[in-house]
């Protein structure tokens, strides 16, 4: 338990040190999202029947162009290494770090988002629906995308191919965020789209982590 | 029982094969000084021995443990020293090392972390940042390691001597031998002569292509 507190602070306080890195991600999904309806007009029907998709398109987007950072430095500069020879399993290592960086990711974009919500002119039900898809799906992008995280991180400028790898993979979720949005649009429920992307994460958390493990040791040899 | 067995171990990288049936049988208290040209897979070996790379064929068991099998209990005990220094160059030398203990659950005080630091020539700058030292004093940083896990039965050492002044060379080889005088078994490489008062047993690996 100590060694994984230890990797959470570590995670923490090396994201804290690289706050212009992690603004990145963060000013791309407010930029985009500040950007659409400056393209396409002010109508509210418009912008409310696109908000759903464009907000998620954005999260999916920004949260990629964080991801490569995952194990990178850890990489480099041999701190990997020594995780994978710490009496703590690797895979409860990856875990701790899969979470720390979705808490670093996430965080501030859910903090963002009322205002880009009003941006787009959601309603209060659009509004909650996507915070709850938000919640349940951002994670299953992280776990999964350690995945592909873990299998590129020995090459050089790994980034497209990770994009690559890892959008095809993406798109049930965002068909089922942006149908579930859409429905609480029509005030109709959507129960099943929030219960299929929570079995979808729990299924990810399940065995992501045996997989995000294999795939460093397979980087690392 | 052996500290280390290797059996008949062989690595092929890009279709080369580097080396072959290697065998190598360490009790406590043995050194193995692994030998040879550059390429001719010092590195290689050394990571196979930990874990961190797999063998084409071959087996290693560190206190009975199959390292590629059983990662966590094998790596008890072990500690590997390798080209990348598993520090982070953003966080202060005091940190990394905090960090590094409670990771490996090595039980050291601040008090003591500074103490082995001051020791390494390092006072003064515990606070400030890895990546603001040079490189010899990113090489101390990491090299406190050795100094501060105390109850280690296995030191594998790639080129430790790399980037350090003859002074911490010679406190480095006093440490090896101090290590292996209390029952500690090292497998190291190194460019460089070593004068450790200390028998040695040489395995040297001939580069091929």
């Amino acid at each position: 338990m100590v060694a994984l507190k230890s990797v959470f602070l570590k995670d923490l306080a090396l994201a804290y040190r690289q706050r212009a890195e992690l603004m990145q991600p963060l000013m791309f999904f407010v930029l985009v999202i500040t950007l659409f309806p400056l393209a396409i007009g002010p109508s509210p029907e418009t912008l409310q029947r696109i908000g759903g998709g464009v907000i998620w398109v954005a999260a999916i987007l920004s949260l990629l162009l964080g991801m490569e950072r995952m194990f990178r430095d850890d990489f480099a500069d041999g701190s990997l290494e020594q995780y994978m020879l710490s009496p703590t399993p690797l895979y409860m290592i990856v875990v701790v770090k899969v979470f720390t960086h979705w808490l670093m990711h996430i965080v501030p974009l859910f903090l963002i988002s009322p205002l880009l919500a009003l941006f787009l002119h959601l309603t209060f039900d659009m509004y909650v629906a996507l915070m709850l898809t938000l919640l349940l799906g951002t994670p299953l992008i992280s776990f999964v995308g350690a995945i592909g995280v873990a299998l590129t991180v020995g090459l050089h400028r790994g980034g497209v191919l990770l994009a690559l790898l890892l959008i095809p993979i993406f798109i049930p979720l965002l068909i089922f965020a942006t149908s579930a949005i859409e429905s609480a649009s029509m005030l109709l429920p959507y129960h099943p789209q929030l219960a299929i992307i929570a079995a979808l994460l729990l299924f990810s958390v399940a065995l992501s982590p045996m997989a995000i493990a294999y795939s460093l040791k397979v980087s690392q040899n | 029982m052996s500290v280390l067995l290797a059996q008949q171990l062989v690595c092929e990288k890009s279709d080369r094969q580097l080396f072959s049936d290697i065998n190598i049988e360490l009790s406590s208290g043995q050194l193995l000084y692994v030998t040879g040209e550059n390429g001719a897979g010092k590195t290689s070996l050394l990571r196979i021995l930990v874990g961190l790379s797999a063998p084409a064929t071959g087996k290693v068991h560190i206190n009975g443990f199959d390292i590629h099998k059983d990662m966590p209990s094998a790596s008890q005990g072990l500690l590997y020293f390798g080209h990348k220094q598993g520090i982070s160059q953003l966080l202060s030398a005091l940190e990394n090392l905090q960090f590094w203990c409670q990771q490996h659950d090595v039980k050291a005080t601040e008090e003591a972390i500074n103490g082995v630091l001051a020791e390494l020539g390092l006072t003064g700058l515990e606070d400030i940042a890895v990546k603001n030292l040079s490189a010899g004093q990113q090489r101390r940083v990491a090299l406190a390691k050795l100094w501060l896990q105390q109850d280690a039965s296995l030191w594998v050492l790639d080129e430790p001597f790399t980037a350090l002044d003859v002074h911490l060379i010679a406190e480095l080889e006093a440490k090896i031998t101090l290590f292996l005088k209390s029952g500690g078994t090292v497998v190291m490489t190194s460019h460089q002569k070593l004068s450790i008062d200390y028998p040695i047993s040489n395995l040297h690996l001939d580069y091929s292509w």
